[in-house]
């Protein structure tokens, strides 16, 4: 069985769907001909056709609104946004209608969209190219949120996304594009989209993470490892609906947890699970839960994005601090 | 100073349509559709619409519907345009629109329910496949490019019969990119889309010529390649008529199309709005000399076959299908506060399951 990256999985789930389900659509800039400037509709057009797999003019409010109409007639659009630094003028299609036609028409019409676009920084690109806003689409009632961190978990996420029957934000993690291979069965199997996934067990501390940010959770996890510290990483994968309960589980054996995400840390998704684990899970906390995030300040040019991204050093300090915090009064 | 020779590459006209002069009387010859029981089921339409929102207007300054968008002149442009509409076309409509509404087959009380607050009302009972009201301007305009999509889709790709998109918007939605964005994907696609500008002159307080330097509306349809036209929007037998033509197209294959309607708004933005602080009171006296409704009834006076006991018949039974509407609308229970959850998703998440009990014990 061959091999596949990420971006590679992206592909073949579409190319599943498509020839599983003759309504789905496939639109963006550059998607056809061109296959996608990540190469993540590479050949779908030669192979569905032009009807299917289309070229839209340059203009991502479109792309955000035409799809609603499209979904509204029951077709399964799957709209790509170049980069997620491009989805902004798209914001208010998505924020005022596509996560609210169903309820705004009490359920007669619904939004079952995917919006994909490549994601987060570490690529040394140009301004508005490695941006990390999901908490943006976090805050929208009425939309999925879902990032994958590995070919597997691409393949059966986007095959959900698709077949869901509401709008999809579907964050794929640039940097890791291409970072690694993995056999994917391409059996059109979906994942469920409120799950999170545990990546690495471990009875010390829990990291959370998602995105290209777990190749630096696993890589803390490995050298704490040798110290004979367990790390327990999860990828949250679903930020919309959050799943709480696998983080809560978690704790239930490490009693410590540190969060990791690139996006700046002011209202960034980590605020939401701390809140939430403070909420369901605080007595079984031994230390404060700690992030170690994007920095509240504007995603740097790509000079300095190595000095903004939370890297192993940073992650490895707040791991740390939180294996050692000892609360004073109780033993 | 020497002037360089160029070629001329392209030059374009924009063209006016009327058959129905504001006093009643025809310009041209009226095309086949408009025969005397045409005229006095849209006349009979147009008047609905003007009882439906002044009903409305009235409601709400008595506490009993909230802010309302009334329609009040522009009743030839909703009711002509939806009137040309086969039934399986879509609508995809702005939020000014009673007159479109009704001819479409969406319940006075639905309208109602809207306007006060209950989103049951863009439930459309008979018309399922319609758009909802859309708010932000001229957001629905893509809305209808994709609807377009889909239906040319539908028929190229899985054999179904040939259905067209009609979106509206006002003037000032033609000032937004989604406007744009629209028409040209609609040309360079070729959707079957017909677009229809209600320009009334007045976006709340800023006037038409505020709007943009454009002589007129129809002609911004030139930058997206696809044919236009400006109507009489005080004309339904003109509005009828461009729709129609357009429709015939967008159902062959030929594409969209975009017809700007001029009318005039001779009521307040909505019921929040002042319109006395901005509209000129002589500006709107002329207005009302032009309004649909007079000049269609003196046409069919002309006609012999319209007269005062015909019209008081008429308005007698439109009352009593008012009332019975206001008596549905007032009648219904209010929707339970968990409502808000029960169409979020098509099923609730495990995730929001809490918050959902916590509002059901709370009410």
């Amino acid at each position: 069985m061959a091999q596949i990256t990420l971006v590679e999985a992206v592909t073949q789930a579409l190319a599943f769907e498509m020839q599983r389900d003759p309504k789905v659509v496939v639109f963006g800039e550059d998607v056809g001909l061109n296959g996608g400037v990540f190469r993540a509709t590479d050949g779908l057009q030669a192979r569905f056709g032009r009807e299917r797999v289309l070229d839209t003019p340059l203009a991502e409010n479109m792309i955000g609104g035409m799809a609603i109409g499209m979904a509204a007639q029951g077709l399964r659009p799957v709209a790509e946004f170049q980069f997620m630094g491009f989805i902004y003028p798209a914001l208010d299609q998505i924020l005022s209608h596509a996560g609210r036609y169903r309820n705004r028409t009490r359920g007669r019409l619904s939004c079952p969209i995917v919006y994909r676009a490549p994601y987060g920084g570490g690529i040394h690109a140009p301004e508005h190219h490695s941006e990390s806003t999901e908490a943006l689409f976090a805050h929208i009632p009425g939309l999925r949120l879902v990032v994958p961190s590995s070919p597997a978990r691409a393949y059966g996420l986007l095959l959900a996304a698709i077949r869901d029957p509401d709008p999809v934000m579907f964050l794929e993690p640039k940097r890791i594009y291409r970072a690694v291979r993995q056999e994917v069965v391409d059996s059109g199997e979906a994942l469920p989209l409120d799950r999170a996934f545990v990546l690495r067990e471990g009875r010390d501390i829990t990291l959370v993470a998602w995105g290209a940010s777990l190749k630096e959770a696993l890589q803390v996890a490995e050298q704490l490892s040798r110290e004979g510290i367990e790390v327990e990483v999860i990828d949250l994968a679903t930020l919309k609906p959050l799943d709480i309960h696998t983080i809560i589980d978690s704790l239930e054996k490490t009693h410590r947890c540190v969060l990791i995400h690139e996006a700046a840390r002011f209202c960034g998704v980590g605020a939401e699970v701390a809140s939430q684990i403070n909420e369901y899970a605080f007595d079984l906390l031994l230390a404060p839960v700690q992030r170690v995030t994007g920095f509240d300040t504007v995603m740097p040019y790509f000079q300095l994005e190595d000095a903004y991204l939370p890297g192993v050093p940073r992650i490895m300090t707040a791991v740390r601090e939180v294996l050692e915090y000892a609360n004073g009064g109780v033993a | 100073m020497h002037k360089p020779r160029m070629q001329l590459l392209a030059s374009f006209d924009i063209a006016s349509l009327q058959y129905l002069d504001e006093r009643g009387q025809t310009t041209q010859a009226l095309p086949d559709f408009a025969t005397p029981d045409t005229l006095e089921a849209l006349y009979r339409q147009m008047t609905l619409a003007r009882m439906v929102d002044d009903r409305a207007v009235k409601m709400q300054r008595t506490g009993q519907l909230g802010t309302y968008p009334s329609s009040l002149g522009q009743e030839a442009i909703g009711v002509g345009v939806a009137a040309a509409m086969a039934k399986e076309d879509v609508y995809c409509p702005n939020y000014r629109e009673t007159g479109a509404l009704l001819e479409r087959g969406v319940r006075i009380e639905e309208i109602y329910t809207i306007w006060g607050g209950d989103e049951r009302g863009q439930n459309f009972c008979h018309v399922r496949e319609d758009l909802p009201l859309s708010v932000p301007i001229a957001t629905q305009m893509l809305h209808g490019a994709g609807v377009a999509f889909a239906l040319k889709y539908k028929h190229e790709q899985l054999s179904q019969p040939m259905r067209a998109a009609v979106t509206s918007g006002g003037d000032g939605a033609t000032s937004k990119g989604d406007f744009y964005e629209a028409i040209n994907l609609a040309g360079d696609w070729k959707l079957p889309l017909v677009v229809v500008i209600n320009n009334n002159q007045w976006a709340i307080s800023l006037s038409r010529s505020g709007q943009t330097a454009c002589r007129t509306l129809a002609q911004k349809a030139i930058a997206a390649g696809i044919p236009s036209l400006q109507v009489d929007g005080n004309d339904v037998i003109a509005v009828y008529q461009a729709v129609t033509e357009a429709l015939q197209q967008a159902h062959a294959g030929g594409g969209p199309s975009l017809i700007e309607a001029v009318s005039y708004r001779l009521c307040d933005h909505t019921t929040a709005d002042d319109a006395s602080r901005y509209q000129p009171a002589e500006e709107l006296k002329e207005a009302w000399a032009r309004e649909p409704l007079r000049r269609l009834r003196a046409y069919l006076e002309t006609l012999g076959a319209w007269g005062e006991a015909r019209e008081e018949a008429m308005q007698r039974e439109l009352k009593e299908i008012l009332e019975e509407s206001v008596r549905v609308y007032r009648q219904a229970p209010r929707d339970t506060a968990t409502a808000i959850f029960d169409h979020l998703y098509e099923t609730l998440p495990e995730a929001f399951v809490e918050q959902y009990q916590q509002l059901q014990g709370d009410s």
